[in-house]
């Protein structure tokens, strides 16, 4: 790819213009998968920038097992499934940029990238594939008072000094929030040698997945506290306690519940939100639950010729959907750029009830001859047993999926055949979640 | 006597909460998992439970100073803490490979401690892709 990169020099600057198939901004599993389903789709003129000194993003440290049991049929670890992707795009030919910072993307599809040996490049690109991910929230998004000590991090921050650089960030830990990197955080703690306090959780249920609540907590005898959360943190220069106190439905602390912990370490894993600031700044429109890209069914966002895919178009809680998302993203793009897609006359509009909290894709846009199955993506309010999720058109019902649990945890896939999208009694298709006796 | 034993079930994410009727050490019945593989996995739990151990090993010469590895096969829940100890103790020298066997026979059980990723020594240097 060298013999494309060629530097224009000009009077005032010195800047690399490249022209491109296809821009991945983010060597990550939604990337990488992006990258890889485009090029097997006949692209070949791809290149990945990539921010980290290596490829595989948040799965280099998330040295667990579990990811791949939907994708591979088999459980791995993080490094392992990651390790996978790195192979496959590196026997493509994929031109990879590691160490390469992103500074902006135009709507226009220009991509301005900066890393130590290129200098400023500007990549004019047909198709751009945003693919950068999320970040943790951190204890300014959650205003919890108290001074500000050291010893506070979030999760993820932590997870990176265990398993990548060797350091234990504490010795008695208190973990707020119990989503998945929570409580593996807690075990890896614990295995670490340091004691766990308490796993809190401000909602009535759990925010990660049941099998982790039971390998990773009760395994140890970790507690873990629901409708209870941080009021304060105490220490000047290092965390030396929290105030806890129980909340109500509302999620305001009540009086007389406070009780404290003593701990040098809080770790928060309290959410995730999708990072979109190139996105906005390239005019893509935000979808106001999920925080990531409004897309249609291609995962093209409103602007055209951008797609997102992967945790900055909605938070997953299993890899394995990232990557079938990513690689709808990648063959998207490229049967576009061949000009393998339809557009619809009028674009079907995807609606849900109060019982989803969102559905992704937003919009069914294209015809595509190659599409046999879609996969609607979507997440439940609130707990939920023994139900069927629904598909109608214009109050016919069109297919429906029985799930025996439904967790806002849990992401739920509902396939919707592609034959029973070309007559609709009107373009709009209503989801919703019914309890079985009600069907 | 008879006694009933809850377990939930970690063979896959749905989480089914499985009863088991235990009388005098012998499984009676099994309610509640949706599965074969759920059966299995509330009767291993109940003889003998045992967990895959994620977890680093120290590095030498590589771009990192640790690698990730995993115990092969699960190990006995009651293994953890020693197999842990064993793998502190390990120092390995980069490069190392994903699948490179680092304990072998980790605290007696059989199972091998493998790496769980590629780790290049530092001078050759992670940016070989480029």
């Amino acid at each position: 790819m060298t013999e494309s990169r060629e530097a224009v020099t000009g009077a005032t600057n010195v800047m690399r213009r490249e022209e491109h198939d296809l821009v991945v901004v983010g060597g990550g599993p939604a990337g990488l998968a992006a990258a890889q389903a485009a090029y097997d789709e006949g692209v070949e003129d791809i290149v990945i920038l990539e921010r980290d000194f290596e490829l595989g993003g948040i799965l280099q440290q998330c040295i667990h097992n579990g990811f791949g049991v939907h994708y591979f049929d088999e459980e791995l670890t993080g490094p392992e499934y990651a390790q996978e992707f790195i192979e496959s795009v590196a026997e493509r030919g994929v031109d990879i940029r590691l160490e390469t910072m992103v500074l902006e993307v135009t709507h226009d599809r220009t991509v301005y990238a900066v890393n130590d040996e290129d200098g400023m490049t500007e990549l004019d690109a047909e198709k751009v594939i945003l693919a950068m991910g999320c970040r943790e929230r951190t204890r300014d998004a959650l205003d919890i008072p108290g001074s500000r000590p050291a010893g506070v991090y979030t999760a993820g921050t932590a997870q990176r000094f265990i398993n990548m650089e060797g350091k234990l960030p504490g010795e008695k830990a208190v973990i707020l929030g119990s989503g998945d990197i929570g409580l593996i955080m807690a075990r890896r703690m614990h295995l670490e040698g340091a004691e766990v306090e308490a796993v809190l959780e401000i909602m009535p249920y759990t925010g990660g997945l049941t099998r982790n609540v039971v390998q990773c907590l009760e395994d140890f005898d970790i507690p873990l506290r629901k409708q209870q959360t941080i009021t304060e943190i105490h220490g000047t220069d290092r965390v030396e306690s929290v105030t806890v106190q129980e909340v109500d439905d509302n999620f305001d602390p009540i009086p007389g519940t406070e009780y404290e912990i003593e701990c040098d370490t809080v770790l928060l894993s309290v959410g995730l939100i999708p990072e979109n600031e190139l996105s906005v700044d390239a005019g893509v429109d935000l979808h106001q639950v999920t925080g990531g890209p409004i897309v249609d069914e291609t995962r093209e966002t409103n602007v055209d010729d951008i797609y997102a895919c992967g945790n900055v178009l909605h938070v997953h809680d299993l890899v394995d959907w990232v990557t079938e998302e990513s690689m709808i993203a990648g063959r998207s793009a490229a049967r576009s750029l061949q000009d393998r897609v339809e557009t619809r006359d009028e674009p079907i509009e995807i609606d849900k009830t109060q019982k989803l909290s969102y559905v992704v894709p937003d919009r069914i846009s294209t015809v595509d001859p190659d599409r046999e199955e879609l996969p609607l993506y979507m997440r439940v309010h609130a707990p939920m047993e023994e139900v069927f999720v629904t598909l109608s058109s214009g109050g016919e019902q069109l297919t429906r999926d029985f799930q025996r649990r439904a967790e806002p945890g849990e992401m739920i896939t509902l396939n919707v055949d592609t034959e029973t999208l070309a007559e609709l009694p009107e373009p709009r298709l209503e989801l919703d979640v019914v309890p079985r006796e009600e069907v | 006597m008879t006694e009933t034993i809850e377990i939930t079930c970690i063979a896959c994410p749905m989480g089914c909460d499985i009863d088991l009727e235990v009388e005098d050490g012998e499984i009676r019945s099994i309610n509640g998992a949706s599965c074969p593989a759920g059966e299995e996995y509330a009767k291993e739990e109940y003889r003998n439970p045992t967990r895959i151990l994620p977890t680093t090993a120290r590095v030498t010469g590589g771009i990192l100073p640790l690698v990730p590895v995993k115990s092969a096969e699960p190990l006995p829940k009651g293994k953890l803490e020693a197999a842990m100890e064993e793998i502190a103790a390990v120092e390995l020298e980069a490069p190392v490979e994903l699948g490179d066997v680092v304990i072998e026979n980790v605290c007696g059980t059989g199972v091998n401690i493998v790496a769980t990723r590629d780790l290049p020594a530092e001078e050759s240097g992670a940016l070989a892709a480029d």
